[in-house]
């Protein structure tokens, strides 16, 4: 334990300071309340953004470690860190909850206070969750996510909000209760083979499970990734729980906790059952693929709005998924880089509904056509959002989407090939809905005198737009904190899968 | 036969002396202070001797002796259990205060009682000796089957009453026919001895010592409301009055698992093989009927009954895993439990009125926004009770699981988390009524009182602490089922 400056620490309770704060301002003053919660969030900001200039991108090794034990008994500690898989995914948090913020500024006038609470709450637990190193505190902080996100669901949500809110709550709790049983015959195990009990993430990696044992812990550990990824089949939950949320609760959705379902499998499900993620890789591929054209078909077939890029958001996350578990630097670097991007890109078309509907009062695409001639500006922004999203060279989504690709084809040419067919659908899909929402006469006389974005909604596109680009165009200043972790990962699990094939079938 | 003097040492006994003093004192003062203005102090005085017995309590750790020729033991583990159930009663007087007044309760018989039955708690948990312990949980009993009828004209009350009179004489008749039947064939009756014999015994367990056993394990069944004995929990737990509901919920349970755990893992333990499948399938009915029928429930005092059936369930995992030295994890989970237990009910409690008691769902629609600091605390509770980190439900399902996983009950565990997502959807709809929903009609503010502020405060304290830093509290725990070593 180290005397210096807690970083980690602050960026991770800073937004639950800010919330206790925020429970002792009046209620009668919702203006003060939101302003709090922008300022904090900026600070916030601010605050995680060291994590990013004084990382060392020359190791490997977990950087602003702060190790602290906390029921010693048990072998539970307070262990956090990040390495280059997850700092920017912390990163892409603290910036993505300030963009919410604004994005609520006007849209949400119902308990303003507990709003925002709630997404301060959120923050901490998301963060906690990224920089978690001990399985315990991993898995307190996964499940903390769950109340603020059904809450805000639930509380600011459409119309059928209720439902949508129980189904996420339930959902998710399945599998990570399953998950919570694994954690601990892991522990078990490790403890009757090494002798010491630890939940400690990085002494975990070194157990030596049995292969049977092995499918069994990762059955359980990928079940609950999977579902809030979400993968096919399991994935019913995320159309509803995205189409009744409110914009900025779809936006942090989309932006980083399904993130969390791809990042439990880079940091937690393969590395520590290295051998049955390898021999179960043909699964998780095949569900990936469908994932992906099942997906963009189901987005082509919508007729809303919210309900379309929610489908989208499964067949990106089929990408991901896809990319991970081709065990290869492009496809893990791609995965991780699309995790980034998906966070940005449907992120910001989740804002531009957002804008649209705050407007309109309706979702439906068979409602619009022709905005782009009231509303120029945000045709604009939405443009470049919507071809980020379809992997347009020079944006964001095509550096992430072609490593994966690449990925995919060293690893299995099948798999390759059928998961570009998902990018022409992708194209199909969106430009369409491009097209049919701003292009062509303005039937609807609703339409006519729709206001293009103000001055605030500009700032956020503005904010998007510019990561859209920057990470489309400069990926390198990126790559380069990941690089390192991302060599010494995949080095690590060759040298772990080789280890156990080699000791023969009695140590399997 | 030489017939001994039992040793003199009342010093030992304080905590049980201040109570039983207290609940003597209190029924007296009573009759002179009916009608004057001194009433309402009526209820600080068994607080006062609550909390004096307390901090006696408090004394007694690492005391370590038995009592009266081997019928009365302190121990730890006694201790523990002492301190919970007197806990629990403070906590369940500062509720009554507004209430009992609310509802017309006879507030002298009400407070003796209290203290009467938790009296019976705590020599039920302290006995060494299978007859000091009946006389304890009798003790206990008869007072509770009081209390529940007090509700003067209330004919749900008096049915609670009087069906808690039926079943439990009953089952008292199971438990006193299994204590006779055990002593027929080991010629014992002190718990310790039995132990002795069962280990001596090996294969000589007859079928009556069999049927002794599980006669026992029939009667506490029915006082810690296990499925198949629960039949009389819901109706009583909505009949008697909430106060009295939180605390047969939590002190009644606490106190009986107490003396289950020590009959089981002191006297039966060699005979673990005997046990363990009867209280698996008794674990994996209560869990799943608990928390099946609970989701049906539009009563939300009558879903709290069912939770509570569902929690025995959790608990029993602990108890069928059988393993004595994680026994500290039923301690720590009665301690959890009560603390979010009687936290649900005060808030059930204050959103009632005199002749609506408000206890449907319908009746929470919209309370985040009439007040919104009780809707909170009761989310709290509700989360805390469907097990969501970090709060402390979550970390003593975990310990139980734990428990579970180490001795290698999967199944048991997978059961068991299985049913906590089941739980989690009655308890969330409760959430989704205080947040999502608009209120149909208007119930009013809460009827805050301090007392009840202290006790909820309390519990969210409680919730909150042992959850976080949840050490503390494990070791005092651990070192209290230190006994079973």
């Amino acid at each position: 334990m180290n005397m210096t400056y807690p970083l980690l620490s602050v960026i991770i309770f800073l937004p639950l300071a800010g919330a206790v704060v925020l429970m002792f301002l009046p209620r009668s003053n919702p203006s003060l309340a939101k302003k709090w919660a922008l300022v904090w969030t900026i600070i916030e900001f601010i605050v995680s953004l060291p994590l990013f200039f004084n990382f060392n991108e020359q190791t490997a090794q977990m950087q602003f470690v702060e190790n602290v034990p906390w029921f010693p008994e048990l072998g539970i500690s307070y262990n956090i860190g990040v390495d280059g898989l997850s700092m920017l995914l912390v990163l892409l948090t603290t910036f993505l909850t300030v963009i919410c913020v604004l994005a609520s500024w006007e849209s949400i006038k119902d308990k303003v206070k507990e709003y925002y609470i709630s997404f301060l709450v959120l923050e901490t637990a998301m963060i906690g969750a990224l920089c978690a190193l001990d399985l315990v505190l991993f898995y307190i902080f996964w499940e903390l996510m769950l109340v603020p996100m059904y809450l805000l669901i639930g509380v600011w949500g459409g119309p059928r909000r209720i439902y949508a809110a129980i189904k996420f709550f339930l959902f998710t709790m399945v599998g990570s209760v399953l998950m919570l049983l694994a954690i601990m015959v892991l522990y078990f195990h490790y403890g009757a083979e090494s002798g010491s009990y630890t939940f400690n993430l990085f002494d975990l990696y070194n157990a030596n499970i049995p292969i049977v044992k092995q499918y069994w812990l990762f059955a359980a550990f990928a079940l609950s990734f999977a579902i809030k990824v979400p993968m096919f089949p399991v994935h019913t939950w995320l159309p509803d729980a995205h189409t009744e949320a409110p914009t900025a609760g779809s936006v942090i959705l989309a932006g980083v906790l399904l993130k969390m379902g791809t990042y439990g499998f880079v940091r937690f499900a393969i590395p520590l059952f290295p051998q049955a993620a390898l021999r179960a890789a043909p699964i998780i591929l095949t569900l990936a693929v469908i994932g992906i054209i099942y997906g963009a078909i189901m987005c082509i077939m919508q007729s809303d709005l919210k309900r379309l890029i929610a489908y989208s958001s499964v067949s990106h996350l089929g990408y991901i998924m896809l990319g991970l578990f081709s065990f290869n630097m492009q496809g893990l670097e791609g995965g991780i880089y699309q995790m980034l991007n998906h966070g940005i890109s449907t992120g910001g078309l989740f804002l531009v509904v957002g804008m649209i509907y705050e407007r309109r009062h309706t979702r439906m695409i068979a409602d619009f056509g022709g905005l782009s001639t009231v509303m120029p500006k945000l045709a604009v922004f939405f443009l470049i959002i919507t071809l980020s999203s379809i992997a347009l060279p020079g944006t964001n989504g095509f550096v992430g989407e072609f490593l994966i690709l690449l990925g995919a084809f060293r690893n299995n040419v099948s798999f390759g090939v059928l998961a570009t067919t998902g990018v022409v659908l992708g194209a199909v899909y969106m430009l369409w809905m491009f097209q049919r929402v701003m292009y062509g006469e303005i039937t609807k006389d609703e339409n006519r005198a729709l206001k293009d974005i103000n001055k605030r909604e500009a700032t956020i596109l503005v904010l998007i737009v510019f990561f859209v680009l920057l990470m489309g165009l400069y990926s390198q200043i990126f790559f380069k904190k990941m690089d390192t972790s991302a060599a010494d990962y995949l080095q690590k699990f060759q040298t772990k899968v080789e280890m156990l094939q080699t000791a023969g079938p009695e140590a399997r | 036969m030489v017939v001994m003097i039992p040793e003199m040492n009342f010093g030992w006994l304080i905590p049980e002396i201040t109570i039983a003093v207290f609940a003597v004192i209190t029924l007296l003062l009573s009759l002179l202070w009916k009608k004057g203005g001194l009433k309402p102090f009526l209820g600080v005085l068994p607080l006062i001797g609550a909390v004096v017995a307390l901090y006696y309590t408090f004394h007694l750790w690492n005391g370590n002796l038995d009592l009266f020729n081997r019928l009365y033991t302190i121990d730890n583990f006694g201790t523990f259990f002492k301190a919970v159930s007197l806990i629990i009663l403070i906590l369940v007087i500062l509720l009554s205060f507004r209430y009992v007044d609310r509802e017309d309760i006879v507030v002298g018989e009400y407070y003796a009682l209290l203290l009467f039955g938790t009296l019976g708690m705590m020599i039920l948990v302290s006995s060494n000796n299978f007859i000091t312990m009946f006389i304890g949980l009798e003790m206990m009993s008869i007072s509770i089957y009081i209390l529940c009828g007090l509700l003067a004209g209330n004919l749900k009350s008096v049915e609670a009453s009087l069906k808690y009179f039926l079943l439990g004489a009953f089952a008292t008749a199971f438990l006193l026919y299994g204590i006779a039947l055990i002593y027929a064939t080991t010629g014992t009756i002190d718990i310790r001895e039995v132990a002795t014999y069962v280990k001596g015994g090996g294969f000589l367990v007859t079928p009556t010592f069999m049927a002794g056993l599980a006669l026992l394990i029939v009667g506490f069944g029915f006082k810690t409301a296990s499925v198949p004995f629960h039949m009389w929990t819901p109706d009583v737990y909505e009949g008697a009055p909430t106060s009295i509901t939180a605390y047969m919920a939590t002190g009644v349970k606490a106190a009986a698992f107490g003396a289950f755990l020590r009959v089981l893992f002191t006297a039966f333990h060699p005979f673990f093989s005997g046990w363990t499948i009867m209280l698996w399938i008794l674990a994996v009915a209560t869990m799943t009927l608990g928390n099946i029928t609970a989701l049906k429930q539009d009563d939300v005092k009558r879903m709290l009954a069912y939770s509570s059936i569902a929690h025995a369930g959790y608990i029993l995992i602990a108890l069928a895993v059988g393993d004595r030295t994680l026994s500290s994890t039923v301690l720590y989970y009665l301690l959890v439990y009560s603390f979010m237990t009687i936290g649900a009910f005060a808030v059930v409690i204050i959103i009632g009125r005199k002749d609506s008691p408000n206890t449907g769902i319908e009746s929470y629609a919209g309370l985040a926004g009439r007040h919104p600091v009780v809707a909170a605390v009761m989310a709290v509770f509700l989360f805390s009770l469907a097990g969501v980190p970090p709060l402390a439900g979550f970390m003593g399902k975990f310990y139980i699981l734990t428990d579970a996983i180490r001795a290698g009950y999967y199944w048991l565990a997978i059961i068991g988390v299985l049913n906590s997502v089941v739980a989690a959807y009655y308890y969330l709809r409760v959430v989704m009524y205080m947040y999502f929903k608009e209120a149909q009609t208007d119930i009013g503010l809460p009827d805050f009182s301090v007392g009840s502020a202290v006790a909820i405060a309390i519990s969210v304290w409680a919730v909150f602490h042992l959850g976080i830093f949840p050490r503390t509290f494990l070791m005092i725990a651990y070192k209290s089922s230190q006994i079973f070593m």
